[in-house]
């Protein structure tokens, strides 16, 4: 198994008639990641440390981060079928159970949805921080009522985190990507927001073996609602990770990295 | 030349300090600070004023909404308008207007319309709108779909209007099992359906594509021009010439005994002016989706506090480009002459007043604009051809190339309601 990260590239794949983009890098078993509703930046140390043990595929959610938008995508589940679909057309991700998914935030959220979908279909999941459920005390942070700098910021726990990837004032050409791409998150999930109804009704039916991490201080999405996926789905548990907020994967990588990566590798000969 | 008179009927008894503390008025500065006794006095207040604009000799009462902010009480235009169909008897009511994207259900829209149509005998302006950004925030309408539910809502209701039901209507945002709305517009094919707006060129093309007169909301006059401009060639390639009867245009102006008196109460178009709902917060009035891409670099920029408010002008700035006339009667209407000799329209918006002006100081403007200005511009009007749609016959769409009336003269009686007697 490779040692380095390796080169990442980026190619296009057309799927029911858009063209998705997806970046990937290193060698070993596939795992496929999902970026939040802000986005992704290209490269992330998280994804470095993944790519030295998997095969990592970062797909753009359609329509994010300059991909071409799916005019007719309405929800977190057309989402999940998208993927669904591309995992269907890649060969190294195509027989059932091959793949593990690691969901982040928003991302999270679709995963979960996927799983529910095809039960069987994954071999490990792993939910970071993952929106898809109505919280019962609390409330998912409304990114409508913020600008894009302070709804990024809201996720971190550490600023200087903020500071160290995007600048202490990110460039305008960031704006309008956050811009673009929280537009698509209104096209999707604006009512309700950011939640699923029947979501938590759905995931006991879920076989594969999951990990739910989240963020102690995760400020866009309530900790009860990790309590609840943990809860909910029939094979998980649940990481607190200290110290970060909703971006667990940029503001503590090597942490996450390790723990998906011993999570995922489980049962590996 | 058509001439109305406008309010945004502002709600200027609320704590001013608090506002202005607050930071930003439209959308989150809380409804405890807005205190229901005064806002019995002022929406009366303002209802006489418009009893005393059609006194006047004023052409139309042109009536707005707009939601969760002090500076417009109106939060239903179709109210106002119900009111004023029973209450006034020649004027021309004309909503610009309700905001389509809101409504969840554009059928009903076109039941409240017909039925101010058919209460006021015919006088219907029915203008529509896509809705403030902090709007869409105020209502939980998604502003992504902002300008699809725009179109596909007024597409519903010019069928409803014109289409005999029941008939169904499955569309990408509106679904219908049955459309068959027992009240329907008393003026045939439809009534007039204006299109305001301040500077989407998407909106003005789609006006100009429909045939419908474009009003042009207190923007400066070298910006008009190229609005015309925009319009014009539009209306070329649609096959028909563009001109005065599909120019309208809404004018800050405010008129005193003395000039002294009228600037300082003009200053008070100043009060709300942000954006052009309220003091804007740069995210809330323009959440993602709701502005054409065209223009996203600026907003986003605007949204972070890196470029000022795109529709921001100092108060100084604005006097000299027109944006706000103030002064007496001699002095204003040389100043309207220019707008008119301009930019052409026949249809003229006169924003009277706005915050703390005094229920009295409104009055009097109101009277000198009738009494001493609107005749001089209707001078002017016919010096320069400014025929208004209703002067001119103009079609009332490029779907229906006729002018709008009464379905017969029967209905249209000029019997007074008992609350016109009063």
């Amino acid at each position: 198994m490779s040692t380095s990260a390796g080169t990442w590239t980026t190619e296009t794949i057309p799927i029911g008639g858009i063209a998705m983009q997806l970046t990937r890098a290193g060698n070993g078993p596939p795992l496929l990641v999902l970026h939040h509703d802000v986005g992704t930046l290209a490269r992330l140390p998280f994804y470095d440390a993944l790519a030295r043990r998997f095969t990592v595929l970062v797909p753009s959610h359609p329509g994010w981060d300059g991909s071409q938008r799916p005019d007719w995508m309405r929800s977190a589940r057309d989402l999940a079928a998208v993927h669904q679909w591309l995992l269907g057309d890649l060969a190294i991700t195509r027989a059932p159970g091959t793949v593990s998914v690691v969901g982040l935030g928003f991302g999270g959220w679709i995963a979960a949805e996927m799983a529910t979908q095809a039960p069987r279909a994954f071999r490990r999941l792993v939910l970071v921080g993952a929106m898809g459920l109505k919280p019962e005390r609390g409330v998912i942070a409304d990114q409508a009522l913020v600008s894009y700098i302070d709804y990024v910021r809201l996720g971190f726990s550490d600023q200087s985190a903020f500071d160290r990837l995007f600048g202490a004032e990110p460039e305008t050409s960031r704006l309008e990507h956050w811009d673009l791409n929280r537009e698509m998150t209104f096209r999707i999930a604006w009512k309700p927001y950011m939640y699923n109804t029947s979501l938590p009704h759905l995931l006991g039916g879920i076989a594969t073996p999951a990990l739910v991490v989240w963020g102690r201080d995760d400020r866009i999405v309530p900790l009860e609602c990790g309590e609840r996926y943990a809860k909910a789905l029939p094979r998980a548990r649940l990481e607190v990770v200290e110290g970060a907020g909703h971006f667990v994967e940029m503001e503590k990588p090597t942490e996450l990295g390790e723990l998906v990566t011993a999570f995922v590798s489980q049962g590996d000969a | 030349m058509h001439l109305m008179y406008f309010t945004e009927q502002p709600m200027s008894a609320y704590p001013e300090a608090e506002g202005r503390a607050f930071g930003a008025t439209a959308l989150m500065f809380s409804n405890r600070h807005f205190d229901p006794a005064a806002g019995s006095r002022l929406y009366n207040e303002y209802l006489e004023d418009y009893r005393l604009a059609e006194a006047v000799g004023f052409d139309g009462i042109m009536l707005n909404e707009h939601h969760n902010a002090p500076f417009c009480m109106q939060a239903k235009c179709n109210v106002f308008a119900s009111i004023l169909a029973a209450t006034t008897r020649r004027v021309k009511i004309v909503l610009l207007g309700n905001p389509l994207p809101l409504a969840d259900n554009p059928v009903r829209l076109a039941e409240e319309l017909a039925m101010i149509d058919m209460v006021s005998r015919g006088r219907l302006v029915s203008g529509f709108v896509r809705g403030g950004g902090q709007e869409q925030l105020a209502t939980g309408v998604n502003p992504a779909f902002n300008r699809e539910r725009f179109e596909e809502a007024h597409n519903l209701i010019v069928r409803t209007w014109t289409e005999p039901g029941p008939f169904r209507w499955e569309g990408a945002h509106y679904q219908h099992r049955v459309v068959n709305p027992w009240a329907v517009p008393l003026q045939k094919p439809h009534p007039r359906v204006w299109i305001p707006g301040v500077l989407s060129k998407e909106t003005i093309v789609w006006a100009a594509k429909k045939r419908y007169p474009y009003i042009a909301l207190s923007t400066a006059i070298e910006a008009t021009k190229k609005i015309w401009e925009l319009y014009d060639s539009v209306a070329a390639d649609a096959g028909y010439a563009g001109g005065p009867e599909y120019r309208g245009y809404l004018q800050r102006c405010h008129v005193a005994e003395t000039e002294d008196k009228a600037l300082e109460n003009a200053r008070q178009f100043m009060w709300m002016q942000g954006e052009f709902t309220g003091l804007a917060h740069p995210v809330w009035s323009t959440p993602s989706g709701y502005f054409s891409p065209s223009i996203r670099t600026q907003f986003v920029e605007y949204a972070v506090g890196r470029r000022a408010n795109p529709r921001g002008a100092a108060f100084e700035d604005q006097i000299a480009s027109q944006m706000i006339v103030a002064g007496t009667p001699k002095t204003v209407i040389p100043k309207l002459r220019r707008l008119l000799e301009e930019t052409r329209p026949s249809i003229l918006g006169f924003w009277a007043a706005d915050g703390f002006v005094s229920s009295a100081d409104t009055r009097t403007c109101i009277r000198l604009l009738g009494e001493e200005v609107l005749p001089a511009l209707r001078e002017i009007g016919k010096e320069l051809g400014l025929w208004s749609p209703f002067e001119a016959n103009a079609p009332v769409s490029m779907a229906f190339p006729e002018s709008a009336a009464p379905a017969s003269e029967r209905t249209a009686a000029r019997h007074p309601t008992p609350l016109e007697v009063s």
